[in-house]
């Protein structure tokens, strides 16, 4: 089913928590809500759910409005991000609660319920754990619990709030790929909130960055990565340095370091933010840029090898990070304490007066 | 290098983190023997002197056992209606916010603040056919102040804070989202209520209930002024130890207040048990 909100705002006293926004959401997609704490992300998620109310704007199910109606009446799955799961009733109770609560002419007889449990526990893999209580059970398998017991009145909308926050690195993971996999087998439409720009990017057809109450930028995973639209998705969606520039004869300059303008760009001053694995690294200044840095810790992270450096005799308000592939760095041999010069290779510019970047490219 | 292992094993010194055990335990036993046990020993200590015989003809006397019925009745309904109205005054206190509130949560003490002959002599006024709502109630044909009614309305008035207290922190500590999580399930605020809110308070409301009904079981303050007592109808068990004590007759006001006291007692243990279980099943300790 698809989903339509319209200028949806919310105010708590005197916190504007949303800011009047608008999301066209289609019929099976998987959005992401992905932003900070404090961006708006859960509060939009519970107003979609009718947990809470908006002040302004409306929503639509398929042609159905569903502003006015009550939580219960809009027949969507809800996963919290505590679970929430009934501690005093057995996992198969849990699961059954949604069938169970029907009025009598709709609720399947006892023996069909019974049936549809041991269905739903049997898709989570967890019908062994009919009979336990949820205190019984791990995080991994209640969040999956949890799942079931929302898909048990089989809702065409599934909203989901931080699903895997509580959960370690690894069942995360395999968690992800089984909601992926199960969203493809049912084809409900689902919303998510997530912190994890990973998570968001791997799990969602297309992500909505939030931040202050405002979105940010809708867009594919891959489309968002290449262009974002914003220093705040910029600096959101991963590891970018920034360089501080002054324009001057065809070079930005920050106090000893200067960098080359690209052909074709006009000289402005602005930030210059360049991800972690678009550089060069040298001993020496370079025709194009000469950023001088010390390294301050080598971290072996994977597949690659992240270098923190610290600007000598310029400014960064933050520490730069610079991915290098094993061989490079096995090749120099880099060492705690020894000043190294980096060259980007590609990199966007936001001039002072612009929110939108130029793409750039030496 | 080599590294020298000597013989003897290191003893890890097994202390706790937590200090104060000793003390603090040691204190409260000493206080729990001196203000519980040692009376209670006594008061079975000046039983056991008069014998079986004699014990069993005190207990088992006609009006005596009159006695156990209307307080053991009476103590039963307060504490049930205690257990209504209190679950719906701490409701109404943790989940609305009103004026007034603070100063609604603040007298729900009073019962206990109140001195209990205080609380009996008002309500007695208050109930008797010329006091105000007396007056209103015997219009009606109700009558409450010296009969069995009055002995109800004693009890509940003087035990209604345990049920709220016990509750309202259970009821704080709840967490909305299983309401929610019941409510995205389609379930009717009835619905939720019955199956997700009300199976978490339950032990809490029966502990409470059962507190009401021991400490209206041993009333006597409140309920001496209101209940008329007439023999047989409306005198209540604390009643006939008091009459015990005015004959000098000791050993017969222990041996009934012995009665009483078992009756607590198992009472509390009875709850104490079935919550443990009921609790345990809640948070998975088995």
């Amino acid at each position: 089913m698809s989903i339509l909100i319209e200028h949806i705002s919310k105010t708590f006293g005197q916190f504007q928590a949303l800011s009047p926004l608008s999301l066209d959401i289609q019929e099976g997609e998987m959005i992401g809500l992905l932003g900070p704490s404090g961006s708006g992300k859960t509060t939009l998620l519970r107003i979609i759910a009718g947990l809470e109310g908006a002040d302004t704007g409306r929503i639509q199910f398929g042609d159905r409005d569903v502003t006015n109606l009550h939580v219960r009446d809009r027949r969507v799955g809800f996963v919290f991000q505590n679970y929430a799961l009934f501690r005093h009733m057995t996992v198969a109770d849990n699961v059954a609660f949604g069938l169970d609560v029907l009025p009598r002419k709709e609720r399947p007889s006892p023996s069909e319920i019974k049936k549809r449990v041991m269905h739903l526990l049997d898709m989570v893999q967890l019908a062994h754990l009919a009979n336990r209580f949820p205190s019984q059970l791990s995080g991994g398998q209640k969040q999956r619990i949890a799942l079931a017991r929302a898909l048990a009145t089989q809702p065409e909308v599934l909203l989901l709030d931080e699903p895997f926050g509580a959960l370690d690195a690894k069942v995360r993971k395999e968690l992800r790929r089984w909601l992926r996999g199960l969203h493809e087998e049912l084809g409900f439409t689902s919303v998510f909130v997530t912190h994890d720009q990973e998570e968001a990017l791997e799990l969602s057809d297309r992500v909505v960055v939030m931040s202050n109450g405002y979105i940010e930028q809708v867009d594919k995973p891959g489309d968002l990565y290449a262009s974002p639209n914003s220093r705040f998705v910029f600096d959101f969606l991963g590891n970018a340095n920034v360089f501080e520039g002054k324009a001057d004869q065809g070079k930005w300059l920050n106090q000893q370091a200067s960098l080359q303008l690209p052909k074709g760009i006009e000289q402005q001053d602005g930030q210059l933010y360049v991800r972690s694995h678009e550089f060069f690294v040298s001993d020496a200044p370079t025709e194009q840029a000469n950023l001088p840095l010390k390294v301050v810790a080598i971290n072996p992270i994977g597949a690659e090898v992240r270098l923190e450096l610290s600007p000598i005799g310029w400014q960064s308000k933050d520490i730069w990070e610079i991915d290098l592939p094993h061989k490079a760095f096995d090749q120099h041999g880099y060492e705690k304490g020894q000043t190294v010069f980096v060259t980007p290779k590609a990199g966007y510019f936001f001039a002072d007066d612009l929110a939108q970047p130029t793409p750039l490219h030496w | 290098m080599a590294t020298h292992l000597s013989a003897a094993p290191i003893r890890p010194r097994h202390k706790r983190v937590l200090p104060g055990l000793s003390l603090s335990l040691g204190t409260s036993l000493l206080f729990i023997s001196l203000i519980l046990l040692l009376p209670m020993t006594g008061l079975i200590m000046q039983s056991v002197d008069m014998g079986w015989a004699r014990y069993w003809e005190v207990i088992s006397d006609e009006r005596v056992v009159a006695s156990y019925k209307v307080t053991l009745w009476a103590a039963l309904i307060a504490s049930v209606f205690n257990g209504f109205f209190g679950l719906l005054l701490a409701w109404v206190l943790v989940r609305y916010d009103f004026w007034g509130r603070r100063i609604l949560d603040a007298l729900v003490d009073l019962p206990f603040a109140l001195p209990t002959a205080v609380a009996g002599i008002t309500l007695a006024t208050l109930y008797a056919q010329n006091g105000w709502y007396g007056d209103i109630l015997s219009s009606l044909g109700l009558k409450i102040a010296y009969t069995p009614w009055g002995i109800v309305l004693a009890m509940a008035f003087t035990s209604i804070p345990f049920v709220v207290r016990t509750v309202q922190p259970v009821l704080e500590e709840l967490s909305p989202e299983e309401e929610e999580a019941g409510m995205t399930l389609g379930a009717s605020d009835w619905s939720v209520f019955r199956r997700v809110i009300f199976p978490a308070l339950w032990p809490a409301l029966m502990t409470g209930i059962a507190l009401s009904f021991t400490r209206s079981l041993g009333e006597f303050g409140a309920v001496i002024f209101i209940a008329g007592n007439m023999p047989y109808v409306s005198e209540i068990t604390s009643l006939m130890i008091f009459v015990s004590l005015q004959e000098f007759d000791f050993p017969a006001a222990s041996a009934i207040a012995s009665v009483v006291l078992m009756a607590s007692l198992i009472l509390l243990f009875a709850i104490n048990i079935w919550q443990a279980r009921y609790l345990r099943r809640l948070h998975g300790r088995n």
